[in-house]
């Protein structure tokens, strides 16, 4: 199978790349627009800020490209967020591949409902649905590290609960994406990305 | 619902894992990408390497290591040791490394923390804090392995690394460091209290009751330990059974 992360300035890259690695795949790194184009299944990793890295897309052309792909694609984390229409973080024109606004957590200083930010660490996962999950899933824990989240709304694929439901993972399409990083879910990660490869 | 994270910690000398006493008599204790991997297994919800080396010559050694960590381990992990500049940060990061702590060079330069925040996001920045009581709420922050007081207090330069940028908190405290008698439980609740960012509690693990007083008395994100890891004494399942019947969230 041919599987292209979209290479741009963000960290984390390696660690997807790694993680497809130990699943037995040997992914590209690639920014190249024929190369992701052609690929079987593309991967829109990321960590980083929304500004910055939407303005790496456009110089790139990769905004106008990962809309445009006919392939599942799957964006993780920052990836997620820059397929959604817009940003709070940087008052970010995003992608716009999900019609959901990205909103920044606010933080609970009331000591009995202190809620710290970022919201880092294993959460558990819920009203799983769409092709990444299986009923297996359902309330499984996976890992987080976001102080940026999507409301849940008609795309929403997957829910958690950190000071209120957000969108753990959304679906539209050929477009998936999940807000927590399945590269450092353990087990439970393998399984998402390995349903990602098989759909 | 958000669990409470338990995280072996690898002192790493010359590509091994070792552990000591208060910093002092160090023995070897195994690969730290095979015990890695076992406490990945176990159900560890992260790990901290930290190169006790650090010396120069042997950065490269522990960049080839942190490599193999990330091909071969499918947790988050943190690294430290030795950071004291963007490019050491950049080359753990670029092999794999989740986040990376920083600590003596953060006290003698703390702009290096703004820096490190905007060069990586605040995610990837843990300021690793080793601190010493000396009297009531009094704690004066030391350096190199708690040798080194110095002019700063632990509740200030904590407050200070978050508004700089640091992502979390690790807190050691040398008086309870190997010690195993429990965590400092109330400097670490006046921490979560009067900071926003998580706190990673360290030094004192030496009952499974211990992490269920960090949780709760000390109001901590996380409860780090080594040698009762490396040693076996509680193996991370039983500690995760115990703190589950406890009602404490764990996965």
């Amino acid at each position: 199978m041919n599987i292209a992360i979209i290479k741009y300035n963000a960290g984390n890259i390696r660690s997807v790349s790694f993680a497809l690695e130990r699943l037995g795949y040997k992914p590209w790194i690639t920014s190249d627009h024929d190369a992701i184009r052609k690929a079987d299944k593309v991967i829109f990793p990321g960590v980083g800020e929304a500004s910055t890295t939407m303005a790496f897309l456009k110089k790139e052309g990769l905004d106008e490209l990962i809309p445009s792909l006919k392939q599942p694609v799957l964006g993780i984390c920052l990836g997620m967020q820059l397929m959604c229409s817009f940003s709070e973080e940087g008052n970010t024109e995003c992608l716009g591949i999900f019609d959901e606004p990205v909103r920044k957590f606010a933080l609970q200083k009331d000591a009995d409902t202190k809620h710290k930010i970022p919201h880092m660490g294993w959460n558990n996962i819920s009203r799983v649905k769409s092709p990444l999950f299986d009923s297996t899933l359902e309330e499984q824990f996976v890992y987080f590290v976001h102080s940026y989240y999507v409301p849940t709304g008609p795309d929403t694929a997957a829910e958690t609960n950190y000071i209120h439901p957000f969108s753990a993972a959304l679906q539209k399409d050929n477009f998936f994406a999940t807000q927590f990083h399945p590269e450092k879910s353990g087990k439970v990660g393998e399984k998402i990305l390995r349903n990602f490869l098989m759909i | 619902m958000l669990a409470k994270r338990i995280i072996p910690c690898l002192d790493i000398r010359n590509g091994q894992t070792v552990k000591g006493i208060k910093f002092l008599d160090i023995k070897e204790v195994g690969d730290p990408v095979e015990l890695g991997a076992l406490y990945a297994r176990q159900g560890a919800d992260e790990l901290v390497f930290l190169d006790i080396t650090a010396s120069h010559e042997k950065r490269k050694t522990f960049v080839e290591l942190v490599r193999r960590i990330a091909q071969h381990i499918n947790i988050p992990f943190t690294v430290g040791g030795g950071i004291s500049e963007l490019n050491d940060a950049d080359a753990l990061l670029s092999a794999g490394a989740d986040k990376i702590s920083i600590n003596s060079s953060a006290v003698r330069n703390p702009k290096l923390i703004n820096d490190m925040a905007k060069n990586f996001g605040s995610q990837f920045v843990v300021v690793a804090i080793d601190a010493k009581q000396l009297q009531g709420d009094d704690w004066v922050v030391t350096v190199n392995g708690g040798r080194i007081p110095t002019e700063k207090r632990l509740f200030s330069w904590a407050k200070e690394a978050e508004d700089r940028g640091a992502g979390e908190i690790l807190f050691t405290s040398m008086d309870h460091d190997g010690v195993k008698n429990g965590f400092a439980n109330d400097a670490l609740a006046r921490l979560s209290d009067e900071l926003g960012i998580p706190i990673i509690a360290s030094g004192g693990a030496g009952a499974k009751e211990h992490f269920k007083d960090v949780f709760t008395i000390g109001k901590a994100d996380a409860g780090l330990a080594a040698s009762i890891f490396h040693f076996n004494e509680i193996p991370i399942p039983e500690l995760k059974n115990y703190l589950q019947k406890e009602g404490i969230p764990v996965r």
